[in-house]
């Protein structure tokens, strides 16, 4: 029980959530916030991960691999989100793929940048213009119901989520 | 012996024509060999073709036809995959080009049709127009294995090396502007649907 000592951190939780509901394929846009799920998933031979050059193609590569039987995840930025506004609308939504998102909020509780405070503005706007689906988890001790809620759902509703990591859960002290 | 031919360029390469290629393109397809049509005319040609239910018809997010084969090819390695794209929408991902390389889906192959044109919005000019190569960037992306169809038997050989030889390919086609012989019906579900019970997913 030794191991048990040291608390799992919410990577760990996320990893075990994808495991759990069969979601293999991992692409994602590098982010600070998110550099130690990221590394986790490529130290773990059950990922297939695939780091493209823009979000676009890391939404359009697992809406192809879900057609074809694999399940998957996008990690982004904030940033990143105002970047997929056209594929979401014009591929995600209107074909029913269950493509889920993990964004790593940047731009409010402490940004130092304004222009990331202003994008990060637009993010939810655009979601529920799109009724897309989505929650920011803020509690550590949400992340597994609310990783596995947002998965299966997009599985057996047909229909895409994000999943939005707050400051709150990412940045501040335990 | 070899009959690829890697000294072809936009230049000397013969203008061809795309519902023409489309067609002897599918006309190969005997092993349920995924595609991937996208925007526009493209995937009009691809619908004119005749109805195959491995067929995937893109109707909106314009450049994303070979992230979306990639994303098929990587889920299912023994099925080859094709991406069927023009010229203006891949100058829109030219990253994914690079990604497919990084990747490397011995699956895969991508067919750009180019005519120098955003043929559907009125044919203003692409970059191909001005020098643009797509070819030598999809080289430079890491794709050696990137090749202009000199003629049409030529595009028939490269079809035929991607069919039986380990990808990742790029083929690129010069095309003429003739319209398309057909319009797809735009209906996402259905499209999405249709093509993931063709390739064995249950939807």
């Amino acid at each position: 029980m030794s191991e048990r000592s040291v608390p799992e951190g919410w990577e760990e939780t996320v990893v075990r959530v994808l495991k759990k509901n069969d979601v293999s394929l991992v692409t994602y846009v590098p982010d600070n916030v998110l550099s130690r799920l990221i590394k986790l998933i490529e130290a773990d031979d059950y990922f297939t991960v695939i780091s493209p050059t823009r979000e676009e193609e890391a939404i359009g590569i697992v809406a192809g691999a879900y057609m074809a039987g694999k399940r998957g995840i996008v990690l982004m930025q904030t940033s990143g989100f105002a970047t997929i506004v056209n594929v979401l609308a014009s591929l995600v939504c209107p074909y029913q793929l269950p493509v889920v998102v993990m964004v790593s909020e940047r731009g409010t509780l402490g940004e130092f940048q304004l222009g990331q405070s202003i994008v990060c503005r637009t993010m939810r706007p655009v979601l529920q213009s799109l009724g897309m689906e989505h929650f920011a988890i803020q509690e550590r001790n949400q992340v597994e119901f609310v990783v596995n809620g947002m998965i299966q759902q997009a599985f057996t509703t047909q229909a895409p989520a994000t999943i939005i990591l707050s400051p709150l859960l990412t940045k501040r002290a335990a | 012996m070899s009959n690829i031919e890697p000294n072809v360029t936009r230049e000397t390469a013969a203008l061809l024509n795309r519902t023409t290629l489309t067609q002897r393109l599918v006309a190969k397809l005997n092993s349920e060999e995924a595609v991937i049509g996208g925007i526009g005319f493209t995937n009009f040609d691809l619908w004119a073709s005749g109805p195959r239910p491995q067929n995937f018809y893109m109707l909106g997010s314009m450049g994303l036809a070979t992230s979306i084969a990639l994303g098929v090819a990587v889920a299912q390695p023994n099925r080859k995959v094709f991406a069927l794209d023009g010229d203006g929408s891949i100058l829109m991902q030219l990253g994914s080009l690079g990604t497919v390389a990084a990747t490397a889906p011995k699956n895969l192959a991508i067919v750009i049709w180019d005519n120098g044109a955003y043929h559907i919005t009125g044919a203003q000019k692409t970059l191909t127009s001005f020098g643009t190569d797509i070819v030598a960037m999809a080289r430079g992306a890491g794709l050696a294995q990137a090749y202009w169809a000199a003629d049409e038997e030529h595009f028939d050989a490269l079809v035929d090396k991607a069919l039986t030889g380990d990808g990742p390919w790029l083929i690129a086609a010069k095309i003429d502007q003739q319209k398309p012989a057909g319009v797809t019906e735009r209906d996402p579900v259905k499209i999405r649907t249709k093509f993931m019970n063709g390739i064995g997913v249950e939807a």
